[in-house]
């Protein structure tokens, strides 16, 4: 059997109140008894990290992080609050958090009692099925706190902008962020990933919706060229409770983001997602929905674009529990090869345990129709502008799923920059 | 000048020869019909003249315009002023009719050195044109040919060729799927462009269109060549007769 690779496990543990220091202990144990992850375990079989390995990250200093701007590519948001984390850590002077409603607290982790987050941090996530989740777990040092009490209403989008940024050395670091929607609670969080350098960022979110919160979620990953980006989410979600996630991913060298529901009795949910790829891209996409409870939906539909060299990944898991009877869930992941050169793996899986249930899902990987393109250039439209129309076309419906109008129209301005690169590209 | 003059065409589609020998001229403001049975080449030679790749021309030449049609592609046929109206147009999901369309007149007009309609001049300009074919702004804001009917798909290809003006058109089997009323409809549209500076190549196979799109020349079609030239009586003598008597001849 091939040696196990245990990297960036050689900082000390930070000490603090018992039971974090308990969670941490174990959390080491779990990522040093896996490993990094290897092509050989099934989940991670179609993205491969050692490439993460040869990069000599440094762990990002606690004090001394580098300042960091607000680069270019982040959602564009206006009169959005907003919560800035440069590698990780709060940053005060660029967040706007004044005047929160009543009943909403914003802020840092770090800064937090650690009594207040006993009841959730760690408590959530299931880090021990993702190594990387649990070295997340035994370092985290910071991250976003968003707490709502029951029935409170978060006015304006919070925007969550996380900047990964290296100079010369090469930093990793590990984001931790908490969500706690108490009962009736209703909130939109739009997150943008965005930086500059070698970057190495390992997120975890937890997000606990209450019975009848509601929860907008969007994020935007759109790091550097050379950074690296590993996202773990999880959300529970209590009965009549109601989610609305899209993942936009463009950015960074090798990305995945993974993301795991949990489903109570008549919750909507709605995991939804688009990633563009190009040059040497690898972007993954892993989700897995878990049907516990009787009468919820699921809706889950993953569009994406990959151009030159680019790899992309999707794997979506369904699981209706035996209580999940009258389950309705529909899975739909398509994806749009404009090149040769470029590489789709997708793997829908529908697991069933209730009798009771309407379920669907479909993908299909294919390049644009020779038809439609001959169509279009027939009326004098040139090949470049042809192929943008339908590439436009194919990505129309997508971002489409988000719910929220503002960050809708964000996400869209994203995807049009994308596509105008693509268009110019290839004239 | 001829318009369009096409001298000893040869064209193979996936290795296996379908036109072979045509010779056809059209002179500026002439309509001509193409008519043929199943399988004569009919559609081959509009898809040879629009560009479209997977059709081999293996000899022969077209002389478009005083240029080398041939030489040109689809896209670069269209912006010199050729259009073909599909037999089977395509449906493109996501890309709405007025989209579309305004991308491929902004096109054309570039080509001819005008400038670009603005979103308000265009809508302007189409809506005129889609009132005289019954299409609803419904249908122009829809995606493009999603969920047509054959005789709503028949009539927004003659909405294109209104909107867009080209010096020539080729109408490839427009009567087919069409009930009465709507091949009416088509062709009166159709007629409304007749001008002298505009040539049309009827492509069908049924007289019943000539009727009302009259034609100044009729061809018979078979296996690949034009076995017959005549006036609009050919027509009627076709109809009486039927292809079998025209086939036949192609020997001679």
């Amino acid at each position: 059997m091939a040696r196990k690779s245990t990297p960036f496990a050689d900082e000390a543990l930070v000490a603090g109140a018992p039971w974090i220091d308990a969670l941490r202990g174990d959390a080491l144990a779990c990522y040093r008894e896996q490993g990094l992850p290897t092509a050989r375990s099934e989940a991670w079989k179609f993205t491969n990290l050692r490439r993460l390995e040869r990069i000599a990250f440094a762990p990002s200093p606690a004090k001394g992080t580098p300042v960091a701007e607000i680069p270019d590519g982040i959602a564009a948001l206006d009169g959005a609050y907003r919560a800035v984390f440069v590698n990780g850590r709060f940053d005060a002077a660029q967040s706007r958090l004044g005047d929160l409603p009543k009943g909403v607290e914003i802020g840092s982790l770090a800064a937090v009692d650690p009594d207040l987050l006993e009841p959730y941090l760690g408590r959530i996530a299931d880090t021990q099925v993702h190594p990387l989740a649990a070295l997340n777990t035994a370092y985290m040092a910071d991250g976003l706190y968003m707490k709502l009490a029951d029935n409170a209403v978060l006015d304006a989008p919070l925007h969550l902008i996380s900047i990964a940024s290296a100079g010369e050395t090469a930093q990793r670091f590990h984001p931790r962020h908490l969500v706690v929607l108490g009962e009736n609670a209703t909130a939109t969080l739009v997150e943008s990933h965005v930086g500059a350098g070698e970057t190495f960022s390992n997120t975890v979110l937890e997000a606990d919706l209450g019975v009848s919160a509601m929860l907008n979620h969007y994020k935007l990953q759109n790091e550097a060229p050379d950074a690296f980006h590993i996202a773990f989410s999880q959300i529970r979600l209590a009965d009549r409770a109601s989610y609305d996630g899209f993942v936009l991913q463009t950015g960074a060298r090798l990305a995945r983001n993974e993301v795991r529901v949990q489903l109570g009795d008549r919750v909507e949910c709605r995991l939804n997602g688009a990633y563009l790829g190009r040059g040497d891209q690898h972007i993954d996409n892993t989700t897995f929905i878990d049907h516990t409870a009787p009468n919820s939906t699921s809706r889950e539909v993953y569009k994406g674009v990959l151009d030159d060299r680019a790899r992309g990944v999707f794997q979506g898991k369904i699981l209706v529990r035996k209580d999940a009877q009258k389950t309705n869930g529909h899975q739909l992941n398509k994806t749009l090869l404009l090149s040769r050169g470029t590489e789709m793996d997708s793997k829908p899986e529908l697991e069933i345990y209730a009798d009771d249930v309407k379920c669907g899902h479909g993908a299909t990987t294919g390049e644009l129709e020779e038809d439609a393109l001959f169509y279009l250039r027939a009326r004098g439209i040139a090949p470049a502008e042809a192929r943008a129309m339908l590439v436009a076309a194919f990505l129309s419906d997508a971002v489409a799923e988000i719910q929220a109008e503002q960050p809708r129209a964000a996400f869209q301005a994203v995807v049009d920059q994308w596509l105008d690169a693509t268009e110019a590209s290839t004239r | 000048m001829p318009l369009l003059e096409i001298n000893g065409l040869h064209a193979t589609v996936d290795g296996k020869p379908i036109l072979n020998g045509i010779d056809l001229v059209i002179e500026a403001g002439e309509v001509h019909a193409i008519m043929g049975p199943n399988g004569s080449g009919k559609s081959t030679l509009a898809y040879v003249l629009a560009g479209r790749e997977g059709y081999e021309v293996t000899a022969g030449e077209i002389r478009y315009d005083g240029k080398d049609l041939l030489e040109m592609a689809a896209d670069e046929r269209a912006r010199a002023g050729l259009f073909l109206a599909f037999q089977y147009p395509v449906e493109i999901p996501g890309v709405a009719g007025t989209t579309f369309l305004k991308a491929a007149l902004n096109a054309i007009r570039g080509h001819r050195g005008e400038s670009p309609l603005d979103a308000m001049q265009f809508l302007k300009f189409v809506r005129e044109k889609a009132g005289a074919l019954n299409i609803t702004d419904d249908m122009l804001r829809r995606s493009l040919n999603v969920g047509f009917s054959g005789g709503e798909k028949k009539r927004n290809e003659a909405l294109q060729m209104a909107v867009l003006e080209p010096k020539m058109a080729i109408l490839d089997e427009t009567d087919s799927g069409l009930d009465i009323d709507a091949l009416k409809l088509v062709a009166s549209g159709v007629n409304a462009l007749r001008a002298p500076d505009r040539s049309l190549l009827v492509i069908t196979h049924y007289q019943r269109l000539l009727d009302y799109i009259v034609p100044d020349y009729v061809h018979i079609l078979a296996d690949g060549r034009i076995v017959r030239s005549g006036d609009k009586l050919l027509a009627v003598e076709l109809e009486e007769k039927g292809y079998g008597a025209f086939v036949g001849a192609k020997a001679a």
